[in-house]
């Protein structure tokens, strides 16, 4: 409990110290909110078209201007906070899940396990990312799901390294010991012992991996492996915009794109800010 | 501060890599320039042999260019002004002079013709190039058969510079089909040296290499990059073309290709998306050439295996669905020929494509739906091709929320390119949007391939009805034997046959646009879609 | 040295053993049917079965891993399908256009994230501290491809300063005489001062729209590094015995920084190898990636396992030399395994 009071203080330290964490932190705040609520805020359905009024600029009726087929951007980019913060999301909660675990046993039995797990994280890292991404969207083919598979499968190596040395670090640690006297399994150890202490790592770990799955999302999007229409989605549109920016369109790719980049960012700057706060070196 | 004087000269260079001064050119530059043209396009050829594996559209376009065929097609203006080939009217290419009978085709061939290496251009290559047209399978064999053009034995060569076809059947078909890409007209003697025992046709030879005389020869290819080709200066099969130089970059960004060919980098361009060739008519900097594909129709198919759309009345209620005008406005930008909405109680006509009489019409397809014993809808699978979602995925979008209301939910499957094909071939997709166009103009050759009852893979519907079978099959007939009367009988009731069962609904038939420079001309319509560069000129 | 070198080698098979396997199962499970693609618009059922045949796609499975492997093994890339040339050849050809962009953009980003990350570092929790860390990390915010469209747009559309987007020289720039491959080596060491430019100006925009993309973990390690270093013992005697503030940032406390950036260089550049895959589609830029995107749309396998393969064994080559390099400047270093 006093551990918990002290990072909160340490928080809301690192927080004034920090002004852009403090940003970060409102901007995340306001996506969560986006992607609660969005879907009963809009003005407009995000899927009906209106051929009529196709390709309009911004203005007081379409905030954000309407698409090719009339629909309108603002309420389509609102709407698909949901779908996106749910693919960064659920993907880094997959990959926490295997990367995160199998890091831990790893880093904790040492052998075998973690000549296993060392190998399959060395052979993805060996794959160009992105590529390695793509190829297994292609295959299994372009679902939100396995975009979220993809993503996962990419940062795994990431996710059971950080975890394999934090947990290689405690293994042998004097709390760990004295959970063994008194005849804890190793098991219970691992899970109530070594993961809790693995956990505050990775969670700025995932909070730098869920900008990554929303670019990764919007780059397979672009070479025409993301999600299926109609469903709006930042990336897809930001993709689908960019055909229209030389003809002067700009709005139809500016305002999905302007959408990513502030939740990438918020998600980049809130992974920094949280290292601040759990990295004990900085603990003053 | 030196850090800060550090800093900035790091800026500075960085600046200095970024802002280049913008280029000059220098005189031979631009007498170069006058005399190269630069194509830009999404995609390069992946063969330079028509009767290569595989080969794809641009690949037509090498092969168009830089081998000759024995007779070719003049050329008539559109009624928008463009220029295009002649359907109708015949003129000499490799040959001459030719005669036809019932029975045969002679062909007299040019004495003074040779190919790029120097060697004459005789009957011998005739007989081996049409030989290796029949016999190497896949497409240039199935185009050969389209025109009654199957044995080796058919070709025959008389002497050095006469060489006969013999008919197997009577067909109208068998001297356009001459006048394609496929009979191309290779240089035997290299090929031959080329010849392997596993690759009797050189065929991994002539991937790479044109070993024809055509007007061009490729000087030098880097697939998926470019491809830059040299006139040939001996030409005989026409007119010198000229342009002395081709440079064909392959860029494959849209937005890019528009910039491209806006600020006068590039000088011609096709496939850019509709709205960009409608905006840069309008804006009149640049020349925007259109002219209907063709025999081409986009359109709606329904696999009547797939219940419910072997009911009639659903068929009915997704025509009467569909937002046409809404798709011609925002998907095509009014760039396409409608073919819907034919007025009420307006008689067939033999011309091909030709609109049908189903409007947006919600209430009927409702009502269809009911009397189908559908009232509350179904869920279907609407697929499209990846390869073409520049047109496909806001139609099909359209579609999508227009069958919902009526109560079909649709859920839109984007098939990559790739496997595309294999998807058509295995008959599943129950709800489909596509096109297709046939390069023989013909109602017949259209019908028999898309709704004929041996269900070609481009009978996507796997539509098969006797009736339907019976007026295709006579109508081939008629036009064999020249029995106009018969004829248009039969076109006309195969079309009304393919409106009433509407197992697929036509809804445009599009363009084929090209934006070029305004001091390029020369441009013509060809059936196979691609550029003819030998009429092309730059002033 | 030398068995360090050979033990890291060693250590590096299973993982280039796994890739063959995995790349292998992940192109054949490629929905595409290459067969029917390349059977053409117009063929029948038999004529895709004949193709099918000849590509060797009727046999099972571990028949045709097996025949991949031999090939392997005498270094037979295998054939692209949709260019219908070697694999090898292709990836020869084209592999140093791919290098050249990405180590261009590797060194743009450099050039602006090690200045800011020392700049941050020396003052941290300033103002610049965090302008800093705003803009490196909205450089990695947006997707590489928009970055790369909007900078053409205004650059080359709007303004006309930057060439045309037609890859690695404009249309009558003739290529260098190759000895290298990569053009800027090449003109420079031909004299050729006009393709030295031409190419460098084509070369501009993709490399920076690379190195914006890698601001943000150079930036952040030079900073979090030169952080650690100014704090240190050496560092603070270096002050005390009145040495310049400019002598010790740049003469003690950098060089001893630069040791962990050196290291993340090479996850950089496994980043940007992906990056340049979108990057290579906008600029029309005859690279290895844009390659491998085409070769993944249509099914073609060889080339992607190719790709793949080559991608892998160049990162582990990269790896080994950053290590090396690390033992070279570092001497303690030498001494873990």
């Amino acid at each position: 409990m006093t551990a918990l009071v002290a990072t909160m203080r340490h928080a809301r330290y690192v927080v004034s110290e920090n002004p852009v964490t403090g940003l970060s932190f409102g901007l995340f705040l306001l996506i969560v909110l986006a992607a609660l609520f969005g879907p009963f805020l809009v003005p407009h359905d995000p899927l009906a078209s209106n051929t009529t009024m196709a390709l309009q600029p911004p203005s007081a009726q379409f905030w954000f201007g309407t698409d090719q087929l009339g629909r309108d951007i603002f309420s389509r980019v609102v709407v698909a906070t949901r779908l996106d913060f749910g693919i960064a999301v659920a993907s880094v909660v997959l990959v926490f899940c295997m990367g995160g675990l199998a890091g831990v046993a790893a880093g904790f039995f040492g052998g075998w396990t973690d000549r296993i797990v060392g190998r399959i994280a060395d052979t993805i890292m060996a794959f160009p990312l992105f590529v390695l991404a793509m190829g297994i969207v292609a295959a299994l083919g372009n679902t939100v799901q396995n975009i979220v598979i993809a993503t996962a499968i990419v940062n795994f190596p990431l996710y059971a390294r950080v975890a394999r040395a934090e947990a290689n670090v405690r293994r042998e640690a004097g709390f760990v010991e004295a959970a063994r006297l008194s005849g804890n399994g190793e098991w219970r150890i691992l899970v109530f012992q070594i993961l809790p202490n693995v956990i505050p790592i990775l969670v700025v770990q995932m909070s730098l991996t869920m900008g990554y799955a929303i670019l990764n999302a919007a780059g397979l999007s672009f070479i025409g492996l993301g999600v299926r229409p109609p469903t709006p989605e930042w990336g897809i549109m930001v993709a689908e915009g960019a055909a229209f920016i030389v003809s002067g369109e700009w709005w139809i790719a500016f305002f999905p794109g302007l959408a990513l980049m502030i939740a990438v960012f918020c998600f980049n700057l809130l992974g920094d800010g949280l290292r601040d706060i759990v990295d004990p070196r900085r603990r003053t | 501060m030196k850090r800060r004087d550090v800093l900035k000269s790091m800026t500075a260079l960085a600046a200095g890599s970024m802002f280049p001064a913008p280029a000059i050119w220098s005189e031979a530059k631009a007498q170069a320039r006058n005399e190269t043209l630069l194509l830009v396009s999404e995609s390069g050829p992946n063969n330079l042999d028509i009767h290569g594996v595989g080969t794809n559209r641009p690949g037509y376009e090498v092969a168009w260019n830089c081998y000759d065929r024995l007779i070719s097609h003049g050329t008539k203006t559109l009624e928008n002004g463009v220029a295009s080939y002649d359907r109708d009217k015949y003129t000499p290419e490799l040959a001459e002079d030719w005669t036809v009978t019932d029975t045969a085709a002679t062909f007299k061939l040019r004495k003074d013709a040779t190919f790029h290496d120097g060697a004459p251009v005789t009957a011998k290559d005739v007989k081996w190039s049409f030989d290796r047209a029949v016999t190497v399978g896949g497409f240039p064999t199935f185009q050969m058969k389209a025109g009654s053009l199957e044995k080796p034995e058919q070709f025959v060569v008389v002497d050095d510079h006469t060489f006969r076809v013999d008919f197997i059947r009577k067909d109208k078909l068998t001297i356009p089909d001459i006048a394609v890409i496929v009979p191309s007209i290779f240089n035997s003697e290299l090929m031959k040296k080329h010849a392997t025992e596993k690759d009797p046709w050189a065929m991994d030879y002539a991937k790479a290499n044109t070993a024809g005389g055509g007007a061009y020869k490729v000087a030098k290819w880097t697939p998926g990059t470019e491809v830059i080709y040299e006139r040939n200066e001996t030409w005989k099969g026409g007119p010198l073309p000229k342009i002395k130089r081709i440079v064909w970059r392959m860029v494959p960004s849209a937005g890019n290709r528009r910039a491209l060919i806006e600020r006068g980098d590039a000088d011609i361009s096709f496939d850019l998306p509709n709205k960009d060739f409608v905006e840069l008519n309008q804006a009149g900097k640049v020349a925007v050439v259109s002219s209907p594909i063709g025999n081409g129709i986009q359109y709606i198919g329904m696999n009547v295996t797939k219940p419910p759309f072997d009911k009639l009345e659903v068929r009915q209620a997704v025509a009467y669905a569909i937002p046409y005008q809404k798709i011609m406005d925002a998907v095509m930008f009014g760039l396409a020929k409608p073919m819907f909405g034919a007025p009420q109680g307006a008689a067939l006509s033999t011309a091909w494509p030709q609109p049908h009489g189903y409007v947006t019409d919600l209430a009927k397809a409702k009502a269809l739906l009911a009397k189908a014993g559908l009232p509350n809808g179904f869920e279907t699978t609407l697929s499209f091709d990846l390869g073409f979602a520049a047109v496909n995925e806001p139609l099909c979008v359209l579609v999508q929320e227009s069958l919902a209301q009526i109560g079909i939910k649709a859920t839109i499957n984007k098939v990559p390119g790739s496997s595309w094909r294999a998807e058509m071939t295995k008959k599943e997709m129950p709800l489909i949007s596509n096109f297709f166009s046939g390069w023989l103009d013909y109602p017949e050759y259209f019908f028999f391939w898309c709704y004929h009852g041996q269900n070609s893979l481009f009978n996507t519907m796997s539509y098969q009805n006797k009736e339907m079978d019976a007026l295709i099959d006579a109508a081939r007939k008629a036009a064999a034997e020249g029995d106009t009367a018969a004829y248009d009988k039969d076109v006309k009731g195969f079309v009304g046959k393919a409106f009433a069962d509407v197992p697929r609904v036509p809804l445009f038939q599009p363009y084929l646009n090209a934006a070029m420079q305004k001091n390029v001309s020369g441009y013509r319509y060809w059936f196979h879609r691609q550029l003819d560069y030998r009429t092309l000129s730059k002033a | 040295m030398p068995t360090l070198i050979l033990k890291r080698l060693v250590m590096t098979i299973p993982s280039l053993i796994g890739v063959v396997i995995v790349t292998f199962l992940l192109t054949r499970a490629l929905p595409g049917d290459p067969a029917a693609y390349f059977a053409g618009p117009a063929a029948s059922t038999e004529a895709i079965e004949q193709i099918r045949k000849s590509l060797g796609l009727d046999q099972p499975l571990p028949v045709q891993f097996v025949d991949y492997v031999q090939a392997l093994v005498r270094g037979d890339l295998g054939t692209s399908l949709t260019t219908g040339q070697p694999v090898a050849a292709e990836i020869a050809a084209r592999l140093p256009a791919s290098a050249e962009l990405t180590l261009l953009g590797l060194l743009v980003s450099m050039a602006i994230a090690v200045p800011l990350g020392i700049l941050a570092a020396t003052r941290p929790g300033s103002m610049i501290d965090h302008a800093c860390r705003i803009v490196t990390t909205a450089g990695v915010s947006l997707p590489v491809f928009f970055t790369g469209l909007i900078l053409v747009y205004v650059f080359y559309y709007l303004l006309g300063w930057a060439p045309a987007p037609l890859g690695r020289l404009g249309i009558f720039d003739s290529p260098p005489p190759t000895i290298t491959g990569f053009y800027l080596i090449d003109s420079l060491l031909a004299g050729d001062g006009t393709t030295f430019m031409a190419s460098l100006k084509q070369l501009a925009l993709p490399a920076l729209t690379l190195g914006i993309f890698a601001l943000a973990p150079i930036a952040r390690m030079t900073r979090a590094s030169m952080l650690a270093v100014l704090s240190s013992d050496f560092v603070r005697t270096a002050r005390a015995c009145g040495l310049a503030s400019y002598t010790v940032v740049v003469t003690y406390a950098f060089r001893n920084a630069m040791l962990p950036v050196i290291t993340t260089l090479g996850m950089v550049f496994s980043f940007l190898l992906g990056a340049n895959v979108l990057v290579e589609k906008v600029f029309a830029w005859p690279g290895i990636g844009s390659f491998a995107v085409e070769a993944l749309i249509a099914s073609d396998f060889a080339p992607v396992q190719g790709f793949v393969l080559t991608m892998a064994v160049l990162y582990v080559a990269l790896n080994l030399a950053i290590d090396l390099l690390y033992g070279l400047i570092d001497p303690r270093a030498r001494m873990d395994a």
